[in-house]
């Protein structure tokens, strides 16, 4: 330090105190942090502290990211009043709670989080931003960059899902962050003065001390960061062999005729097409599956792990379990379906459970529901189609679990023995037919481009409008990519292409990669 | 009802003298006007004075005790032209609103109560809505003060300064015959602290006193030549009376010792983050005490020469730390100086932004700087500034940028606005897209994903009005969407009485939730409810029709798409003259909550036969395409994955804060999109009918349904 400073008298109470303790909490509108902040502020009144909170709620409250802020000192010996702060300092602030995964992140981006000095209490889960759910496909942030972030910035760190402990306990997430707090050992006060504050405010107390108990006792013993959930979880074995016998032999072909690389897939889709139809459709399923892989194999697929067979066990499986009326009228009959919303609401025999179903069906839909000759013979005829799309071209309430509604949807449900004879069966195995014709075609001769003409599958999906844009997208995709087959990197546009295609839902994003691609085919 | 109950927080207003107050800083300015003795109250509410306005609405019975008036006023110019009843009586009265975009809205009634004077104290709360966390374009309200010539008061953050200002703040106003403002900022509104209280006051002269006994003076009327006259009262007589009170008072303060060479002269809003600035330097502790002199502006308009000089008097260079733009006070200040030729420096946005939150890292650079270049020696105690520069300079943390998602407000779960915004989308789908003028309010949300629609807001009930100009014959109508609070606010005559009388042949929407929701859920004049203190259910319909619409069609439940798409589309092409006005009605849902759920969960603990509802989305029968919830963006509407390697997107997905409002339903339907979607309703303490009728069907729907279970293939081990 330089000489001709000047020293000035400004001396601190104590070092410890010089400056008070500082505590951010970053939430979204709604959440509960207004509580969670009385609750500090009160804490430290409680023990004779001096402490202001600031916020600033505005239009933040609905649903938005907003942060208030708490400052604290202990009482000093002249009496004099401490000026307190009423905005955190980036790299001065002792405590961030962050009551969302996305948030503490965003704490981290504000530099409210230092190495130096910060505790970062943050609850782990994800409570999805509108950007991430509303875009097609997967689009949900990666918390790991996150995690990654939190172990370079924070000084200590307490991170686990404290939404599940809060709804396990009965309570909200407040709880469980002031639980975490009193166990951080961040503010110099006893456990008993926490319990205080939650019960003089009066609201659901038990609810409260159980959930703050729950976080402070995963807090002081549990790890300082959530272990990893396994990105894949463990792949269940192949059974030996199955009980069912005609489910049996199917086990068997597909142990015998693919490869192990495939198998688990083959599986997962065998399960899903006999489901959707019968076991005669599992075996038309492996069929398929065996000439792709023989296709796979002329093309040196051993030396790539099969990954040509493994991705046609997984697209020829969706792309055979189109959703039909059948379909949809099946699965919404299920008894497992029933099950599972009972569980999920709590219902018990004290309770009657009613569902209402949403349903538009188009004519386009109950026509390609008939036997191919009926329902050409009706598209052919446009003032009767008209005045049956009049007649069926409505929503309709359905009510499930009414005996009426039961057995039509039941009804419909068991059309399936019809489906193969019907005009959407027919249409879907042309298109099929023809997708499988261009992937096997480009293998040859590119072995990634025919893997991913395989993955184009992935852009048919929905009902009415929106199945007719995947469809739309994927004709596209695919005429596109035939015109560049020919260029070594071929698999890279058509991995873009897709890309853009999943992502965009006018497809003006689309539109722009194929413009990209035309001038340089 | 208001959002927010203040019921138990108001009993702190019966606190008497010696009494310590804690709380909020909106409580506390409470508390400070029935300690001054109002006679009135009114104002508007909006950020971050909402919570003055329902302090005020909760503590009726105690105004009621001390004969103190309250109104929650039409818009801030009712509020402002309130105040005329201190011009003629000894009257005190304070109003209260949202600022810059409240004295916008006031500005002529306070202009006109500006000129003729006032003999009983009048005050105006205003709620400075500027930097983070503000909704409002960034503006001041000094040049107000200025133009009209009504003193500012900018209190230091601390209550008890908040609350002595509003009381010399009256007497100042009485001394001087002049309208006060007092700013108080987002942070200190909501900032708790504490103070010692005095009795509330009964005021001596009461607004019955006036009615009985009623006065008028030409001269107080702004007319010629009385105007003229009013022109020379505030320069001669108001202003240096105004003057001599603020020296006398010492409503400014000066700080810290004058050591060095330098100074700090300060806006009394700015002294907390003043001081941290100066702790980061070594040149504070944490109870301010400084060794740099500091002069505290808790009056940031007049300007007191005389204390300036005086500070100014033997220092080199003086900084002003002023936030926001124009400069207002460092140009009085050098203005000043530079009139009596003093030496000292004056510097104020060369050394701190022009624009922007005075944060305290903001503070101490600026001020570093200044002393670097002015008095280096006073740098020499200083600790380690606390900096994030180094750490968000890691890569780890630079690509968190790319990865954390922007999170705007939006809508609430279950809002009826969606289901109108949702309708809108697939009209748009349809017809092509409109001009669409948006207002103020939660339905200006519209504007951000996931609908994305709304192309101005020109202010608070001016949706109809800045849809004027689009009067003319094309392909397509402009659209204008305004809220039920910006309605009354003035919506009627400014939007639908201009429509009407200018046989506007575009569509206005008016969305209608019962409350002046956005501003925390206050009562208007169409509200539904009961309010034993307020006049309410005036229908909009009635409103509008009563000014000439002819045009009208009313939706009462804003839930069903298909017939708001249906009128959506009817009033975009119909060939009827003048407005096509549409009034869409459904409960606020926030509010609708809050007054249902302790109702339901009471029925439920007392054996009544009660329904509850949630929605849910078969997860076998979603594919994953996200269409429905571009057309909602519901908070409780998110997407999961499922784990299921067959599948590379997550599907939609409803969580239990689901109110079962029926958009997800309604827009499936309407938009054709998928039958994922199912409404579980659940019976609690049924019925002898439910239970008879469910004994009836069960039995045969489980008899198929394990039929269904067991003619499927098995592929159990």
């Amino acid at each position: 330090m330089k000489d001709d400073t000047v020293k000035l008298n400004l001396q601190a109470v104590a070092p410890a105190t010089e400056r008070p303790i500082s505590v951010a909490i970053v939430a979204m509108g709604g959440q509960g942090g207004g509580v969670l902040t009385g609750w500090i502020v009160s804490l430290a009144e409680s023990q004779g502290w001096v402490a202001q909170s600031t916020s600033v709620p505005g239009v933040a409250q609905r649903t938005g990211a907003t942060i208030y802020y708490v400052e604290m000192m202990p009482p000093d010996e002249a009496g004099r009043q401490p000026i307190l702060a009423q905005m955190p300092t980036p790299g001065d602030v002792d405590v961030v709670m962050a009551s969302e995964y996305m948030e503490a992140g965003r704490s981290i981006l504000r530099g409210i989080v230092t190495p130096e000095r910060t505790t970062l209490i943050a609850s782990s889960h994800r409570s999805l931003a509108i950007s991430e759910k509303m875009a097609p496909g997967d689009s949900i942030a990666d918390s790991a960059a996150v995690t990654d972030a939190v172990g370079v910035a924070a000084l200590r760190e307490i991170i686990f899902d404290m939404n599940a402990i809060a709804v396990e306990n009965g309570s909200v997430i407040s709880a469980a962050l002031f639980g975490s707090l009193a166990a951080s050992g961040a503010l110099p006060f006893e456990r008993e003065a926490y319990y205080a504050v939650i019960r003089e405010g009066g609201k659901g107390v038990e609810a409260s001390i159980r959930t703050f108990d729950a976080a402070h006792a995963r807090a002081s013993s549990g790890p300082a960061r959530q272990e990893e959930p396994a990105a894949v979880p463990a792949k269940p074995p192949l059974p030996e062999r199955l009980a069912a016998p005609r489910a049996n032999h199917l086990l068997q072909r597909l142990r015998s005729e693919l490869p192990p690389e495939a198998h688990e897939m083959a599986f997962l889709g065998l399960k899903k097409v006999v489901d959707f139809q019968d076991t005669d459709y599992g075996e038309e399923y492996l069929d398929l599956l065996a000439r792709l892989h023989a296709h796979d194999r002329s093309a040196g697929g051993e030396a790539k792990g099969w990954l040509f067979t493994e991705q046609a066990a997984k697209y020829v499986a969706n792309a055979m379990t189109y959703d039909d009326l059948m379909r949809v009228a099946s699965l919404k009959t299920r008894l497992k379906r029933r099950q599972r919303i009972e569980q999920e609401l709590g219902v018990s025999d004290k309770h009657v459970l009613q569902t209402t179903e949403f349903m538009h069906p188009r004519m386009e839909e109950f026509v390609s529901a008939l036997p191919v000759g009926l329902a050409r013979w009706i598209i052919a005829r446009k003032a009767l189609y008209r005045w049956l799309d009049r007649r069926i071209n409505k929503g309709r309430r359905v009510k499930t679990y009414s005996l009426h509604w039961f057995l039509m949807l039941y009804f419909v449900g068991s059309m399936k023995r019809i489906r193969r004879l019907t005009l959407r069966h027919l249409e879907e195995t042309t298109h099929r037919d023809e997708w499988l014709e261009n992937a096997k075609m480009l293998l040859q001769t590119n072995y990634e481009l025919g893997v991913e003409v395989l993955r184009f599958r992935r852009l048919i999906k929905g009902y009415s409008d929106t199945h007719v844009r995947g469809l739309s997208k994927f004709d596209k995709v695919m005429r596109t990519t035939l015109r560049i087959a020919e260029r070594e990197d071929a698999a890279q546009w058509a991995r873009l292409l897709l890309a853009s295609a999943v992502k965009d839902h006018a497809q003006d994003g689309l539109d722009g990669t194929i413009k990209t691609i035309e001038t340089i085919a | 009802m208001a959002e927010r109950s203040f019921a138990k927080e108001v009993e702190d207003l019966r606190l008497g003298e010696g009494d310590i107050f804690r709380g909020e800083g909106i409580l506390a300015i409470t508390k400070g006007l029935l300690q001054a003795g109002v006679s009135y109250v009114g104002g508007y509410q909006g950020s971050p004075i909402s919570h003055l306005m329902d302090v005020l609405a909760d503590a009726n019975d105690i105004l009621e005790e001390l004969g103190v008036t309250f109104q929650s006023s039409a818009s801030e110019a009712t509020a402002a032209a309130m105040l005329s009843a201190s011009v003629m009586y000894p009257l005190r009265g304070a109003v209260a609103w949202k600022s810059t975009v409240g004295t916008n809205v006031a500005s002529d009634a306070l202009a006109n109560l500006a000129s003729g004077g006032v003999t009983g104290g009048a005050m105006v709360i205003i709620g400075e809505d500027y930097g983070e966390g503000s909704s409002i374009m960034q503006e001041r309200t000094h040049a107000f003060a200025m133009k009209s010539q009504m003193w500012l008061l900018d209190p230091r953050p601390e209550h008890e300064c908040i609350v002595n200002l509003i009381e010399k703040g009256y007497e100042l106003s009485e001394a001087s015959n002049t309208p006060v403002m007092l700013a108080v900022r987002v942070r200190s509104c909501h900032m708790t602290g504490s103070f010692v209280c005095k009795d509330n006051k009964r005021p001596e002269f009461t607004l019955k006193d006036a009615l009985n006994s009623p006065k008028r003076d030409l001269d107080r009327i702004v007319l010629p030549p009385a105007a003229y006259e009013h022109e020379q009262e505030k320069i001669k007589h108001r202003m240096p009376a105004a003057i001599n009170f603020i020296r006398d008072n010492k409503l400014n303060e000066f700080f810290g010792e004058k050591t060095g060479k330098t100074g700090i002269i300060t806006q009394g809003g700015m002294y907390n983050s003043l001081i941290r600035a100066l702790q980061f330097l070594g040149l504070s502790d944490a109870y301010g005490n400084t060794k740099i002199p500091i002069y505290v502006m808790n009056v940031g308009y007049p300007t007191i020469n005389s204390e300036v000089e005086e500070f100014c008097d033997g220092l080199d260079a003086v900084l002003i730390v002023e936030e926001g733009q124009p400069e207002y006070i460092e140009q009085s200040i050098s203005t000043a100086l530079s009139r009596v030729s003093a030496p000292t420096k004056i510097r104020g946005k060369a050394y701190l932004p022009m624009g922007g939150d005075y944060t305290a890292a903001v503070l101490s650079d600026g001020i570093g700087r200044f002393l670097r270049d002015f008095d280096p020696v006073q740098l020499g105690n200083r600790p380690p500034v606390p900096e994030s520069q180094p750490i968000l300079a890691d890569p780890v943390i630079q690509k968190l940028k790319g990865v954390v998602p922007s999170r705007p407000p939006g809508l609430c779960t279950g809002c009826p606005e969606r289901p109108i915004f949702a309708a809108m989308k697939l009209v748009e789908e349809e017809l092509g897209q409109h001009h669409v003028s948006a207002d103020i309010g939660c339905h200006l949300f519209s504007i951000l994903p996931p609908f994305n629609i709304g192309a101005t807001t020109m202010g608070y009930g001016l949706g109809a009005a800045s849809a004027a100009a689009f009067n003319v014959k094309a392909d397509k109508r402009s659209i204008a969407i305004m809220g039920d609070g910006g309605f009354w606010h003035n919506g009627l005559t400014s939007g639908i009485g201009n429509a009407v009388f200018n046989k506007h042949d575009g569509v206005f929407l008016i969305v209608d939730n019962y409350y002046s929701s956005a501003t925390g859920g206050q009562d208007v004049l169409s509200s539904r409810a009961f309010n034993k203190r307020r006049n309410t259910n005036n229908t909009i319909v009635d409103a509008v029709k009563g000014i000439g619409a002819k045009w009208v069609r009313q939706i009462d439940h804003t839930y069903d798409v298909t017939q708001m798409r249906a009128v959506l589309k009817e009033a975009l092409t119909t060939e009827a003259e003048g407005p096509k006005i549409i009034v869409a009605s459904s409960e606020c849902m926030l509010n609708k909550q809050r007054r249902v759920k302790p109702q339901i969960s009471k029925a439920i603990k007392g054996g009544k036969r009660t329904v509850t509802a949630r929605f849910g989305v078969d997860e076998d029968v979603c594919t994953g395409d996200h269409a429905c919830i571009r057309l909602s963006g519901c908070p409780s509407l998110s997407v999961k994955d499922l784990g299921d390697p067959l599948r590379d997107d997550p599907v939609a997905s409803i969580d239990n804060t689901c109110v079962a409002c029926g958009n997800c339903g309604e827009v499936a339907d309407a938009a054709v999109l998928c039958p994922s979607f199912y409404q579980a309703d659940i019976v609690h303490n049924p019925s002898f009918w439910d239970k008879l009728k469910s004994s009836l069907t069960m039995p045969v729907i489980r008899f198929l349904q394990n039929r269904q279970h067991r003619l499927a293939a098995s592929f159990e081990a």
